[in-house]
């Protein structure tokens, strides 16, 4: 029986080439080949990106008696890609009262992921 | 009318303006004035919520308010004096600025130097003639990122992006993440208008489209904006019969940015058509004795980062004009040759150190950034016109410089 390989294209943002790489992967996640990745730190960048794609996550959450209705906050770490929408809507719910300082804790431990949300700005 | 006198006006508090009145205090320049319109310094990295700021400067990865922060709290700890809510409406070549605001009503600052740092203002609907009715929903990727950072409204559900600007790929990805269909990001080059990243990071994450040689050529509604026609455009830049439509309830503008210039214009200032900034020298000072210029305000940057070194070298060079009231009188050209959109700064004047910024035509694979005389080969194997390349010059190079008549840059394709 012929085993079921996947195709998947990548864009390597590691410098200003951009290579369009092919990562061929068979049915257990393995990676078999890696095509078009022309330099080391491309290929580890490809590899991670293939199997656990992390991003920091930069979003606003409201804020009451404040100058400005929204304050502005980021994941303290990288955060899995396909977890970024799960806190989208624990951020939606979220709500703080200024005065805030930035790099005040907004939501610690978000969905146990062992990341802060973390407000970015100073509000008074 | 109040009089003021400063031995430096900065006008702009950004990333260029704050930098500059940071250097010029570190220089020792007891009165300097640094002046903005909006409410808080930091000019538009308080929208700018997103990651990628401080890379190169500070090797952070920081947001754009975070960015901000860092120079908010050094000014802070100087005696720079901060003027918020006052917006620069008149400016003399002897280095008389007029400001207005709902305090004092006019100030007449009368200064040694000036920093100009005004920043740059997204080009709109207007400026790339895209024909169709005059609904609401149409704004430009900055206003709507003012409206869901900072304001909080989302200023609609279902977008078309017009552009492939850095702002209108991270807009695309901002309005994704707040709950809205972003359908599509529509480019008329061959290739995106911003960096690769934010293709990666704000396109393909989530699914939307990029259509390269695709522009938006009528826009649909009569109250609201209810749709778009896009077409294919051929090698001569004009609309194919190959069409198709999309249902949206609002448009986003990604199409450039203009220095904003209207002060220098008032100078005046001789201004460059190709940059749409003022001419430069190596330590930005502008035709203008005392007057100097950085940042998007001279010409539009890739980085905020970028935009700061900049404005420490003229703040530096603004401080000793204020102190010693001298500029060099020799001065080499440096001109764009094949291939390179344009070259800045326009002058090289400095003996210890200097970097010219190149914007290419094109994207060319494998080439050779040199100038005539050979002084300056540098191979690469990508040049983009979204990525500007860097060219820094030593004191080596610059003492042979200085025996040319012009520097000209070209960039040629090897082989």
């Amino acid at each position: 029986m012929s085993k079921k390989m996947d195709e998947r294209k990548f864009t390597c943002i590691m410098c200003p080439l951009g290579c369009e790489v092919t990562v061929k992967s068979d049915d257990a996640g393995r990676i078999i080949e890696l095509i078009g990745a022309n330099c080391p730190k491309g290929e580890k960048y490809i590899k991670e990106e293939f199997s656990t794609p992390k991003r920091v996550l930069t979003t606003t959450v409201a804020v009451e008696r404040s100058e400005i209705s929204r304050l502005p906050v980021r994941t303290s770490d990288f955060i899995p890609k396909d977890k970024i929408f799960d806190c989208m809507t624990v951020l939606s719910k979220a709500k703080v009262k200024a005065p805030v300082k930035i790099s005040d804790i907004v939501i610690e431990n978000i969905l146990g992921l062992g990341v802060d949300v973390v407000a970015t700005r100073a509000l008074k | 009318m109040k009089k003021i006198s400063t031995d430096l006006i900065v006008i702009g508090a950004g990333p260029g303006g704050m930098a500059a009145a940071l250097k010029a205090s570190e220089m020792g320049i007891k009165n300097i004035l640094l002046v903005d319109r909006l409410e808080e310094l930091g000019g538009i990295l308080q929208q700018c919520i997103h990651n990628g700021f401080g890379l190169q400067k500070f090797e952070k990865d920081l947001t754009g308010p975070e960015y901000a922060d860092h120079y908010i709290n050094l000014i802070k700890k100087t005696n720079i004096e901060v003027l918020l809510h006052s917006m620069a409406i008149e400016i003399t070549k002897d280095k008389k600025v007029i400001l207005s605001n709902n305090i004092d009503g006019l100030i007449e600052v009368s200064a040694k130097a000036i920093v100009l740092a005004m920043g740059c203002r997204e080009r709109t609907r207007q400026q790339v003639s895209i024909p169709g009715t005059r609904p609401a929903g149409i704004f430009t990727a900055g206003v709507a990122q003012r409206f869901v950072n900072i304001e909080g409204y989302m200023p609609g559900k279902s977008v078309v992006v017009v552009g492939s600007g850095d702002i209108g790929m991270i807009m695309a990805r901002r309005m994704t993440l707040e709950g809205a269909k972003v359908h599509a990001v529509t480019e008329i080059l061959p290739y995106a208008g911003g960096l690769t990243r934010n293709i990666v990071q704000c396109l393909e994450d989530y699914q939307i489209p990029l259509h390269l040689n695709h522009n938006v050529i009528n826009i649909c509604g009569k109250d609201r904006v209810t749709g778009v026609k896009i077409a294919k455009i051929d090698s001569n830049g004009d609309p194919t019969n190959e069409t198709f439509d999309i249902e949206c309830d609002t448009l986003l503008f990604s199409v450039g940015l203009i220095p904003e210039n209207e002060l220098s214009r008032m100078v005046p200032l001789d201004i460059n058509p190709v940059t749409g900034g003022p001419y430069i020298d190596d330590t930005y000072h502008t035709g203008n004795d005392g007057i100097f210029i950085c940042g998007n305000a001279a010409f539009v940057n890739d980085l905020a980062d970028y935009v700061s070194l900049e404005g420490e070298i003229a703040g530096e060079a603004a401080a000793k004009y204020a102190l010693y009231g001298n500029r060099p009188n020799s001065r080499i050209p440096t001109i764009a040759g094949d291939n390179v959109r344009f070259i800045v700064p326009n002058f090289i004047t400095r003996q210890d150190q200097v970097t010219l910024y190149v914007r290419v035509t094109e994207p060319i694979t494998d080439v050779r950034v040199i100038s005539t005389d050979g002084i300056v080969n540098l191979k690469k194997q990508i040049v983009k016109p979204s990525e500007m390349v860097e060219i820094k010059l030593d004191s080596d190079k610059l003492k042979k410089i200085s025996q040319l008549k012009e520097l000209k840059i070209d960039v040629k394709k090897n082989g």
